[in-house]
C-alpha cells in the first residue's frame, strides 16, 4: 500500500491537474520530509495497514491452530508468540493511532478550518518516533518473538520468559511518545487554531471525541512508558520491583499496566464513537440528537476510563472492597456509552437515511458496540466476572468492541472521507459488499466466543478438550470470512486511487468543514480561511421540531 | 466426559447455580435492551429511508426528558447487577469455618495437591461431595489460576503469598480444572481433574493413600529440622515469639500496627522475617527463603494452625534438639 500511495499522479492523463496536496510536490523526500498533515495522514494509513495486515496474518494463524483440539499446527511456543504479537501489533501499532493518527490528522485542521495542526514538525516527528519504534517491535518478531502475552504480567515477563521482552517493551516505549506528541498537537490545535465563529458547541463530534482521546494519550501513556521500563529493568538488573523473590509485588504491575491500558481501551474506541457521529448526521440528514450529552459523553468517558483499572484485577487477590468500587465505577463508565448510542439511534428519527457504504458501517458500528458494551456490564458483575474472566468471553467482548467499535467506525471514516483523502470514488456496489462480509465474517468469527467463554473456555490456550471444537471450527470459519471482507477494501481502495471516478468537493451533501474544499484539498486546505456561523449538522435550516 | 456439543456448562456447586441465575438476569436485560437498539435502528432505516436525492428532512431538538431517561434508567439497572453480583462475590470470599482444609501449590505446569491428612496428588483433586473444601494456594514461579468451570470458581495463585478460594461441590463426577492466567510455554497443559465422590467412597480414597503423615505433623518435622524451636519456645529462653495459640490472634508490631495471624502472616514471617517485626523482639530471626518450599511452608503453616487448635496440640512444640542451626546464612 505505502509504495502506492507515495506514487506520484499519473502524468500520462492529458487533463492538468489541479493542484492539490498530492500532486504539490513530487519525490520520496517530498514526503517523508513533508509538514502536510494530511501527508503525515497517509504515512501513518500506510505504516498502519502494513501492521494491521500482519497482526491479521498472526490471528489467522492462531485461528487456523485452534481448528482442532489438539495442539498440531504449531508448537506451543510458537503459539503464545502468534497470540502475542497479534495482541501487541494491533493494540499498539495499529488500533491506538488507526483513526487519531490517520483520519484525526488528517480531518481535525480541515474541521476546524484550519491550514495545519499546530506543530507541524512535531506531527512529522510522531510518525517517525512511532517507526522507530515499530522497528524495535518488528526486529523482536523477525528473532523469534515474544510470549508474555501482550500484557506483559510479571513475574512471567521479568523473571521467566527467555524470548524477546525487552525489545518489544522498548519498541512500545518509543512509540508511546509518538502518542503523546500527538495528543498534544491535537489539543494545542483544537485550543488554538479553530476557525473565526467555530465556538466549542459548534465543533463536530469528531474533534470532541479525539479532544477526549488526546486527553487519554498524554495522560496514560507515560505510566505504560514508565511501566514497561521497570519491566526491563527488572529482567536486566534483578531490582526487585514486581517479582515476589526478589521483594517486588506482582500484583503492583497490574495495576500500574491497567491504569493505562483501560484507558487505552477508549483510545481506541472513542475516535471509532466520533466517527459514528459523523456519519450518522451526514447519512440521516440529521443534526445529532443531544448534541451536547453526546460531547460531554466522551469527556465523561475518558475521566472515568481512568478510575476503573482494577476491574481487570478481580481474582488477582486485590481486596474485596477495592472490587467492590471498581466493579460500582465501571457500571457507571458504562452510562456515557449507551447515551451515545441512544442519541445516535435517536438522531436516525425522521431523517433521509441513505444506505451508502458509511452508513452501512456505521449501523454494524452501533449493533457490535451495543453487543460489546452489554457484555461489559457482565465483566463489571463481580459474581460473574469470577467465572468468565480470562476465558472466551472476554476475548470476544473486548473484540467486539476493539474489532466490532474500532474497526468498524475506522472502515467506516476510511470510506466516508475516502473522496476527499484520494480525489477518487470508491466502487460502491463492491464496497456495500465488503460491509456485508465482514459484519458476517465477525460475528461468526466472535459470537460462538462468548458461549465458549462460558463453557469455561481459557483464553492463551494452543490446545483445549474437544468438547469445544465445534464452537472453534465456527469462530476459525469467521475469521476466514472476515479476512477476505477486509482484503475487499484493500484491493478496491487501490484500485479507485487510479481508476476510481473522480470526486466531487462534498459527495455527501455534508456540512462540515471539510466538505468545503476540493477533493483533495490543496496544501494549505482553505485558499480563504472559513468563518463559522452555524451549528453542527446544520442539514434542515430553520424547521427544528420539538420531541420527547 | 461429555464429548458432544454442549452449550452450557455443568452446574457442580453450590455456588453455579447462584451464578447462573444472575447471568440470566444480566442476558435477559441485554437481550431486551439490544434487541431494543437493533429494531429502532431497523426500524428508522426503513421507516426514514432517503426517497429522493434532493429531501432534507426537518431538524429534530435533542430532549432534556430523555436525555434523563436514558442516563437514569439503564444506571438504575446496572445498580441492581452491582449489588447482586457483590453480594455473590462476598460469598465466594467468605468461606464457610467448617471447610474442608486443601493446599495447593501451582507451578510451571503443574497443580500439586495436598490434602490436610497428608494425601498428596498432581493435576487431581478428590474432594466429597456436600462438604465446603477451602483451597489454600500459592505458586512456586509465576502467576496462575484455579480455574474450576463446573464450580463457577477461579482464582489467580500468586508467587508470594497465599490466595484462598473455596467451593461446595453438589454432584458427584469428573469436572476440569484449568490454568486461567497465562504461564508460559505449556500453560494450556496445565490443567486437570476435580473428581467429586460420595464422603463415603472419598473416606476409602483417603484411607488408601500410601499413608503418609498429616501436613501438620509433617510441618512439626520441618519446624525441628530447620531448628526454629531453638527460639519460638513457650518458656523463659525464647528469643522468638511464642507460636502456641498465635493463629487468629491479633499480633501487635514493632512499628505499632496490629494484625491478625493469618496464613499470609505466618508465611512472610517465615521467608521475610523483619517485614513485620513482633512488638518485643528484635530482628535476629533469618531469612528461610529457597531454603524451605512452598509446600513445606505449607506444611509449617498447618502445624502453626494447629498449636492453636482446643485442647491439648496433637504435638506441641519440641525441645529443641540441635544447637549450632540458628547461626544461618540468608540464602543468595
Amino acid at each position: 500500500m505505502s509504495s502506492a500511495l507515495v506514487a506520484p499522479p499519473e502524468s500520462k492523463h492529458p487533463v492538468e491537474p489541479r493542484v492539490n496536496y498530492l500532486n504539490a510536490t513530487y519525490g520520496v523526500k517530498s514526503w517523508l520530509l513533508t509538514r502536510d498533515h494530511k501527508r503525515i495522514a497517509l504515512l501513518y494509513l500506510a505504516s498502519i495497514t502494513f501492521f494491521f495486515f500482519l497482526g491479521g496474518l498472526f490471528a489467522l494463524l492462531i485461528r487456523l491452530e485452534l481448528l482442532t483440539p489438539a495442539g498440531d499446527l504449531v508448537q506451543s511456543q510458537t503459539y503464545n508468540k502468534l497470540f502475542t504479537m497479534h495482541g501487541v501489533i494491533m493494540v499498539f501499532f495499529f488500533l491506538i493511532p488507526s483513526i487519531p493518527a490517520v483520519l484525526g490528522n488528517f480531518l481535525i485542521p480541515m474541521m476546524i478550518g484550519a491550514k495545519d495542526l499546530a506543530f507541524p514538525r512535531l506531527n512529522l516527528l510522531s510518525w517517525y518516533i512511532y517507526m522507530v519504534g515499530a522497528t524495535f517491535t518488528l526486529w523482536a518478531v523477525v528473532h523469534g518473538g515474544v510470549d508474555t502475552g501482550w500484557t506483559f504480567y510479571t513475574p512471567y515477563s521479568t523473571a521467566s520468559s527467555n524470548t524477546h521482552v525487552i525489545a518489544t517493551a522498548v519498541g512500545i516505549f518509543i512509540t508511546g511518545f509518538s502518542s503523546i506528541l500527538t495528543g498534544l498537537n491535537f489539543i494545542v490545535t483544537i485550543h488554538t487554531m479553530r476557525a473565526p465563529g467555530l465556538t466549542w458547541f459548534r465543533l463536530p463530534l469528531f474533534v470532541w471525541s479525539h479532544y477526549a482521546t488526546s486527553l487519554i494519550f498524554v495522560l496514560a501513556t507515560p505510566v505504560i512508558a514508565v511501566t514497561l521500563l521497570m519491566v526491563a529493568v527488572e529482567r536486566l538488573f534483578h531490582l526487585g520491583i514486581f517479582d515476589p523473590r526478589l521483594g517486588g509485588d506482582p500484583i503492583l504491575f497490574q495495576h500500574l499496566f491497567w491504569f493505562y491500558s483501560h484507558p487505552a481501551v477508549y483510545i481506541m474506541v472513542l475516535p471509532a464513537m466520533g466517527v459514528v457521529s459523523e456519519l450518522v448526521t451526514t447519512f440521516s440528514r440529521k443534526n445529532i440528537f443531544g448534541y451536547k450529552f453526546v460531547a460531554f459523553a466522551s469527556i465523561g468517558i475518558a475521566v472515568l476510563g481512568f478510575l476503573v483499572w482494577g476491574h481487570h484485577m478481580f481474582v488477582s487477590g486485590q481486596s474485596v472492597y477495592a472490587g467492590m468500587i471498581f466493579s460500582l465505577l465501571s457500571f457507571l463508565v458504562a452510562i456515557p456509552s449507551a447515551v451515545k448510542v441512544f442519541n445516535w439511534t435517536a438522531t436516525m428519527y425522521k431523517g433521509s437515511i441513505s444506505y451508502r457504504t458509511p452508513m452501512l458501517y456505521a449501523f454494524g458500528f452501533i449493533g457490535l458496540f451495543t453487543i460489546g458494551g452489554l457484555t461489559g456490564l457482565f465483566l463489571a458483575t463481580l459474581g460473574v466476572d469470577v467465572h468468565v474472566h480470562d476465558t472466551y468471553f472476554i476475548v470476544a467482548h473486548f473484540h467486539y468492541i476493539m474489532v466490532g467499535g474500532a474497526i468498524m467506525g475506522y472502515l467506516g471514516g476510511i470510506h466516508y472521507w475516502w473522496p476527499k483523502i484520494s480525489g477518487k470514488l470508491y466502487p460502491e456496489a463492491w464496497a456495500r459488499f465488503a460491509a456485508l462480509v465482514i459484519f458476517l465474517g465477525f460475528n461468526l468469527t466472535f459470537f460462538p466466543q462468548f458461549i465458549l467463554g462460558y463453557l469455561g473456555m481459557p483464553r492463551r490456550y494452543h490446545a483445549y478438550p474437544p468438547e469445544f471444537q465445534v464452537l472453534n471450527v465456527m469462530s476459525t470459519a469467521g475469521a476466514s470470512i472476515l479476512g477476505a471482507g477486509y482484503l475487499m477494501p484493500m484491493v478496491y481502495l487501490v484500485w479507485s486511487m487510479r481508476y476510481g471516478k473522480a470526486a466531487p468537493a462534498n459527495p455527501w451533501g455534508s456540512t462540515g468543514l471539510e466538505w468545503d474544499t476540493p477533493s483533495p484539498p490543496p496544501t494549505e486546505n482553505f485558499a480563504v480561511t472559513p468563518v463559522v456561523t452555524d451549528e453542527p449538522y446544520h442539514y434542515s435550516p430553520g424547521e427544528v421540531e420539538i420531541v420527547g | 466426559m461429555d464429548q458432544g456439543f454442549p452449550l452450557f456448562p455443568q452446574q457442580a456447586s453450590s455456588m453455579a447455580p447462584r451464578v447462573d441465575n444472575l447471568y440470566f438476569y444480566l442476558l435477559a436485560v441485554s437481550f431486551f435492551f439490544a434487541t431494543l437498539i437493533a429494531l429502532s435502528v431497523i426500524y428508522f432505516a426503513i421507516r426514514y429511508r432517503r426517497r429522493s436525492e434532493s429531501e432534507t428532512p426537518p431538524g429534530v431538538e435533542g430532549s432534556l426528558k430523555l436525555e434523563v431517561a436514558w442516563t437514569v434508567i439503564p444506571l438504575l439497572i446496572t445498580l441492581t447487577f452491582f449489588f447482586w453480583g457483590t453480594k455473590l462475590f462476598f460469598a465466594m470470599n467468605r468461606p464457610p469455618t467448617d471447610a474442608l482444609e486443601i493446599s495447593i501449590v501451582g507451578k510451571q505446569w503443574m497443580w500439586k495437591i495436598q490434602h490436610a491428612d497428608g494425601q498428596r496428588e498432581i493435576n487431581e483433586l478428590h474432594v466429597p461431595v456436600g462438604r465446603a473444601v477451602r483451597l489454600t494456594m500459592t505458586s512456586e514461579d509465576v502467576i496462575h489460576d484455579f480455574f474450576v468451570p463446573a464450580f463457577r470458581m477461579k482464582k489467580d495463585v500468586v508467587p508470594g503469598r497465599y490466595a484462598t478460594a473455596w467451593f461446595e461441590a453438589t454432584r458427584p463426577g469428573r469436572y476440569h480444572v484449568f490454568c486461567a492466567q497465562y504461564c508460559g510455554t505449556k500453560h494450556s497443559a496445565m490443567t486437570g481433574w476435580v473428581e467429586v465422590m460420595d464422603p463415603l467412597a472419598f473416606q476409602n480414597w483417603l484411607a488408601g493413600g500410601t499413608g503418609s503423615e498429616s501436613l501438620a505433623s509433617a510441618g512439626a518435622k520441618l519446624f525441628a529440622l530447620h531448628a526454629c524451636n531453638t527460639c519460638h519456645r513457650p518458656d523463659s529462653l525464647a528469643r522468638g515469639p511464642n507460636l502456641e495459640g498465635l493463629f487468629g490472634k491479633t499480633v501487635k508490631l514493632q512499628d505499632g500496627r496490629t494484625l491478625v495471624a493469618d496464613e499470609n502472616y505466618i508465611r512472610e514471617s517465615i521467608v521475610a522475617p523483619n517485614a513485620k517485626l513482633v512488638a518485643g523482639f528484635q530482628p535476629i530471626m533469618p531469612t528461610f527463603q529457597g531454603l524451605i518450599s512452598e509446600e513445606g511452608l505449607l506444611q509449617l503453616v498447618a502445624y502453626i494452625k494447629s498449636l492453636s487448635k482446643a485442647g491439648p496440640s496433637p504435638a506441641g512444640i519440641p525441645p529443641p534438639v540441635k544447637e549450632s542451626a540458628p547461626e544461618r546464612e540468608a540464602p543468595k
